[in-house]
């Protein structure tokens, strides 16, 4: 009877996978050739991240249910020559290439910088746009005038650029990398950080127009734009180039990158001299793409990262029993007014993500003058967010002390404060561990979060080198080992603690 | 000594006593009997300011405690009386309420030291007397969960002891132990009747209050129904009430 019951689970696990496969081939196995697809179905899928932000392809502020940018007028211009319609795929940038291998849309065009290591996963088309790296500054820093001037500084840029490479390769930068676009240059504005370095596109759009900023040195880093399809593509990938060969002939694309503000005589060259997919195909690699992703370059840089998580989570728990400590004493004890205000902070940090709550705290505070690090910010968040779950423990600790220990402590003639102190918490707090380790715990793997205010811990570390590798399986499955490794020795702890107390209670 | 007055204490808007008034001379040693919820435990905390009451007054060697709806209450005053009243007046709780966290000598010295100032060294060598006085010397350094529910009790007056009451109020010592464990804790508080200070005990042990009081009051729903000499309410018991309630007794033993 149980080999039974055990056989058709089996089955219908296995009915389950049989079921789940055709989901993720469907594409190819219908059509051989995506071209043909294409042509077949009228429908030209495009995979972008419109966070990465203006002026590739973003949201029109004012009318966001609509994209705009450089990008999207020209996809809509190769879907017309293709005589197809453009379907959308809002993606992760981060994962871009990844989701084109995988089949979910048929072109990746959205600033992706042609490097031989993606070349060997992906298909690039000949260039559609000459990129260069700019340096912007505030306007009235004077310390920095090119390039070479960024060592030892602060400089801002985005994760999984050329930009990032090169500052990476100067060896003494100190670099905060942001995944969105407007973030390093609020952050350049708020002094956070010295310089921003990113592709000249970003800055052009976000910079160009702030009084408050400017752009400082020589044009660096030339680089091209290309559109990526899968590498069994060919067709796709040929068509594609006849048709930027005849937008760029036609002069439609120079009017789309003027409109933009992006033409200028890198464009011209790109567009007005033949044989330039030549001279591209025999360029020596970038100085970025020297070192290949190793275990001896990723293991440090994940161990780093965990170093950061384990300070984050240590130091934001100290806080967390701290305030919460407090918390729960003003109000269980406090005045009418204290008792108002601690149960509110609790109610509201328990009621709102934490992710809203990190960026108030690093975006938003400095519209009112207090501008915190990413670091502080991150150790507030993280601790004032469990703050109000550390109360609540408490609280439920110190109700659980029978009432007969604040009378017998107050027959013996000691104070409310005295009894809370001698009596009440140290009885209290001995409930609490296990749940309290338990919060850590999960402290510990909420620290992830802060990745979103430019805090390069454990996990923004793997997903930096993932995407740089595309390698999101094995870095997965290592990252994931070492938070497990760092978790399981306090899981254990957690439950003899509690094994103990169960064991003392069973004395009485 | 004590002196209770016309007290009224209501309890989720039940009354429980209606005027009651006693007095309870120095020395005396007054045995509190009764059934179930007729007001015992609460009267006796009521003197030690542990429970709030509407009317009348309590008053202790001079301090004078006024019902929170008497125009006399004053809540500041309140805390410093209350504060004085328990310098001198110890309890001891039917459940022990021992300090779980701390060893039997810490239970002991804990009020001493924090509440009277005393050092460290003064308060365990008195400690250790009154160890000895409840035949628990030996058991210092063990923690509460480690004792019988008898030794518990008497750890726990020898710590209402250690503040150096004039006055202990007993609330029902014996009602939570096991039948075997009952004397060990009654010959204690035996001799404790020797040393002058003024007891108040809440008890169902008919044949210990006979043998130990001076005066038994017989509480009836918050009333007493009876007050006077043991042989007078044992022996010779006016109301029809302490008459029922003493002949369950009787027949027992």
């Amino acid at each position: 009877m149980k080999y039974k019951v055990f056989l058709i689970g089996i089955i219908l696990l296995l009915q389950m996978f049989i079921l789940l496969i055709p989901a993720s081939f469907k594409n190819a196995l219908a059509y051989q050739d995506t071209l043909e697809k294409i042509k077949n179905t009228g429908v030209l899928t495009w995979g972008f991240d419109a966070e990465g932000g203006a002026p590739y392809v973003f949201q029109d502020p004012k009318n966001p249910s609509k994209l705009i940018g450089f990008e999207v007028e020209l996809v809509y211009a190769i879907a017309r020559e293709l005589g197809v319609k453009v379907q959308h795929f809002q993606n992760s940038w981060d994962s871009i290439l990844l989701s084109l291998q995988r089949g979910d849309f048929d072109i990746a065009l959205n600033g992706i910088e042609i490097t031989p290591d993606r070349k060997q996963s992906v298909l690039f088309t000949r260039p559609y746009y000459v990129y260069t790296e700019q340096i912007v500054i505030r306007a009235f820093e004077n310390r920095i005038n090119s390039l070479d001037d960024l060592h030892g500084k602060k400089v801002g840029t985005l994760y999984n650029t050329v930009a990032k490479r090169m500052l990476d390769e100067m060896g003494d930068v100190n670099v905060s990398t942001y995944s969105g676009q407007v973030e390093p240059f609020k952050d350049l504005l708020l002094s956070r950080i010295d310089a921003v370095f990113v592709d000249f596109p970003i800055a052009s759009y976000y910079a160009a127009s702030n009084p408050q900023l400017r752009f400082i040195g020589q044009p660096v880093g030339e680089g091209y734009y290309g559109i990526a399809v899968r590498q069994e593509d060919n067709a796709l990938a040929e068509k594609l180039n006849k048709i930027i060969e005849k937008l760029a002939r036609d002069g439609e694309l120079k009017e789309i990158y003027k409109r933009w503000g992006l033409w200028g005589s890198l464009q011209e060259k790109l567009f007005l001299h033949e044989g330039l997919l030549q001279r591209y195909a025999e360029m020596p690699p970038s100085i970025s793409d020297r070192v290949p992703i190793t275990i001896t370059t990723f293991l440090p840089t994940l161990l780093k990262g965990a170093l950061v998580t384990i300070g984050i989570s240590i130091l934001s728990m100290m806080l967390a029993v701290a305030l919460g400590l407090f918390l729960t004493i003003t109000r269980l004890y406090g005045n009418k007014w204290l008792q108002k205000i601690s149960t509110a902070y609790i109610e509201i940090y328990r009621g709102t993500p934490l992710l809203i709550q990190l960026y108030i705290l690093y975006y938003g505070l400095p519209n009112i003058g207090i501008t915190l690090s990413a670091f502080a910010a991150a150790i507030l968040g993280l601790g004032m967010n469990y703050a109000a779950y550390e109360a609540e423990i408490y609280r439920a600790g110190i109700e659980a002390i029978p009432k007969g220990q604040t009378e017998a402590a107050q027959s013996l003639g000691m104070s409310r404060r005295l009894t809370l102190k001698r009596i009440i918490l140290p009885q209290a707090l001995r409930v609490a561990i296990p749940p309290m380790t338990n919060d850590f715990i999960a402290l510990f793997k909420d620290s992830s979060l802060v990745s979103v205010i430019a805090m390069v811990e454990l996990t923004k570390s793997y997903s930096i080198l993932a995407a740089a590798s595309m390698n999101f399986f094995q870095l997965g499955i290592i990252t994931a080992l070492l938070y497990f490794g760092m978790s399981y020795p306090l899981s254990l702890y957690a439950r003899r603690l509690e094994k103990k107390l169960r064991h003392n209670d069973q004395n009485k | 000594m004590i002196k209770i007055n016309n007290l009224f204490k209501r309890y989720k808007e039940q009354p429980l006593f209606n005027g009651l008034s006693l007095d309870i001379t120095k020395g005396s040693i007054v045995a509190i009997i009764g059934p179930s919820g007729s007001g015992k435990s609460t009267l006796l905390r009521c003197i030690n300011g542990l429970v709030a009451f509407q009317g009348g007054y309590i008053s202790i060697n001079g301090y004078v405690l006024h019902g929170f709806n008497e125009q006399s209450y004053n809540k500041a005053d309140v805390e410093i009386t209350v504060k004085n009243i328990r310098k001198k007046v110890g309890m001891v709780f039917q459940q022990f309420n021992l300090f779980p966290h701390m060893t039997v000598i810490c239970n002991i010295t804990e009020a001493p030291i924090h509440v009277l100032g005393i050092s460290k060294a003064e308060a365990e060598s008195d400690a250790d007397s009154l160890l000895r006085k409840v035949y628990l010397e030996e058991k210092a350094y063990r923690y509460p969960d480690q004792l019988s529910g008898g030794e518990q009790q008497r750890v726990a007056i020898a710590r209402a002891m250690a503040m150096k009451p004039e006055i202990i109020l007993f609330d029902e010592p014996t009602s939570s132990l096991d039948p075997e464990m009952i004397d060990e804790v009654l010959s204690v508080i035996k001799e404790l009747t020797h040393e002058g200070i003024t007891i108040v005990i809440a008890t169902h042990e008919m044949g210990f209050a006979k043998d130990i009081s001076t005066e038994v009051v017989f509480l009836e729903k918050g009333k007493i129904v009876e007050h006077g000499s043991p042989k007078e309410v044992f022996c010779n018991p006016q109301s029809e009430r302490t008459k029922t309630f003493l002949s369950r007794f009787v027949k027992i033993q």
